[in-house]
């Protein structure tokens, strides 16, 4: 079966890794900026980054079949410096109307502190002023719940957004219900130590419905698994889940959830319409 | 049409994961007890107290209550409190 990883750090991936994933079934991936590890120095680190994600990784997906999506933006581990992080935004427009940029992301919350906010803030304006899709980064850990009830608060009084444009992820047990009743999508992440695994991924699957989940790997720098989606299919499919039930969550859900991105160009392999 | 598993065919599916788990947990209670020092007094070893006791209650959502016990608070006042 084909699936999409709708959250993946491709630019820190071997090709081993792609060559891997396409045998698997991977047929597209969406890959938001982020932090690369370290704290980059200047607005030209960020600009060369960006170009990296919309030019050169898309190539390199492309030489194993791998469609490349990608979401513009600056995270919250760099958006502490609220002057730095205007400098980054004012780089995103020449970026937001090249092929198969999705919106802005992955924006969100860190630490939860006021300068962090006043970045996301800016960012969540420029998605807005133009029409872009959002996605959102939640905290780690402790700060998870306070900085996904957070961003939560600064959309519902954002008289502009349209939750169903919206992907809150990272989200676990004690968030996917705020995410899902707010109308967002609720992405969830499979990690093998923090986040989510395979069986409580079903089990969030099995108690919230699938109508608006994404399910994703993630896979960067760090412990992750770049087949962490076809671990979630077998987890799914050892548990009495029919092909049309995984398929939905792990395909048809996250390409219904890109289509309504301006800039997506993917033509499925089956021929059917994007 | 899927169908959820029964409570028995659940519990035989999970029961060497689950014992494997509880295990581990035994074996590293007893690493930080062979360690030299208390950590009766550190938070985050009274946080996992907690939370064991937690797997031991009978009411369900428990994944969810145990995100909970490891969180921070929420104030829904935040836009105004500036400690945040």
């Amino acid at each position: 079966m084909n699936f999409i990883d709708p959250h993946i750090h491709i630019a820190s991936r071997t090709t081993d890794d792609l060559a891997v994933m396409a045998r698997m079934g991977c047929v597209l991936v969406a890959e938001p900026a982020f932090w690369m590890g370290y704290d980059r120095s200047g607005t030209n680190s960020f600009h060369d980054y960006f170009r990296q994600l919309t030019e050169w990784e898309p190539r390199r997906c492309a030489n194993y079949g791998i469609h490349h999506c990608v979401w513009m933006g600056i995270n919250a581990k760099e958006a502490e410096d609220v002057g730095f992080a205007r400098e980054v935004i004012a780089e995103l427009p020449q970026f937001l109307d090249r092929p198969d940029v999705l919106g802005v992301g992955e924006i969100g919350l860190h630490k939860c502190t006021k300068n962090e906010v006043a970045t996301l803030e800016a960012l969540i304006d420029l998605a807005l002023s133009s029409n872009e899709q959002m996605l959102f980064h939640t905290p780690h850990l402790e700060d998870k719940y306070k900085g996904t009830r957070m961003i939560l608060d600064l959309l519902a009084n954002e008289p502009r957004v349209d939750p169903a444009r919206v992907c809150i992820d990272h989200c676990e047990e004690h968030t996917i219900r705020l995410a899902l009743e707010a109308g967002c999508w609720a992405g969830i992440t499979l990690y093998p130590t923090t986040k989510a695994t395979p069986e409580r991924t079903a089990d969030m699957v099995e108690l919230y419905g699938s109508e608006r989940l994404l399910v994703n790997s993630s896979a960067d720098w760090g412990p992750s698994n770049p087949l962490a989606v076809p671990d979630f299919m077998f987890t799914m499919r050892k548990r009495g889940h029919g092909p049309a039930a995984i398929r939905q969550t792990v395909y048809d859900n996250p390409l219904r959830f890109m289509r309504a991105s301006r800039n997506f160009r993917f033509t499925p392999p089956d021929g059917s319409s994007a | 049409m899927f169908t959820p598993c029964s409570a028995a065919e659940t519990l035989d599916r999970e029961f060497l994961t689950f014992r494997a788990k509880l295990v581990d947990l035994a074996a590293t209670l007893d690493r930080i007890d062979r360690g030299e020092g208390t950590p009766t007094a550190d938070p985050r070893y009274k946080l996992l107290r907690q939370g064991l006791e937690l797997l031991a209650a009978q009411e369900g959502d428990r994944a969810s209550r145990m995100q909970m016990l490891f969180s921070l608070p929420y104030d829904p006042r935040w836009r105004t409190d500036t400690s945040t």
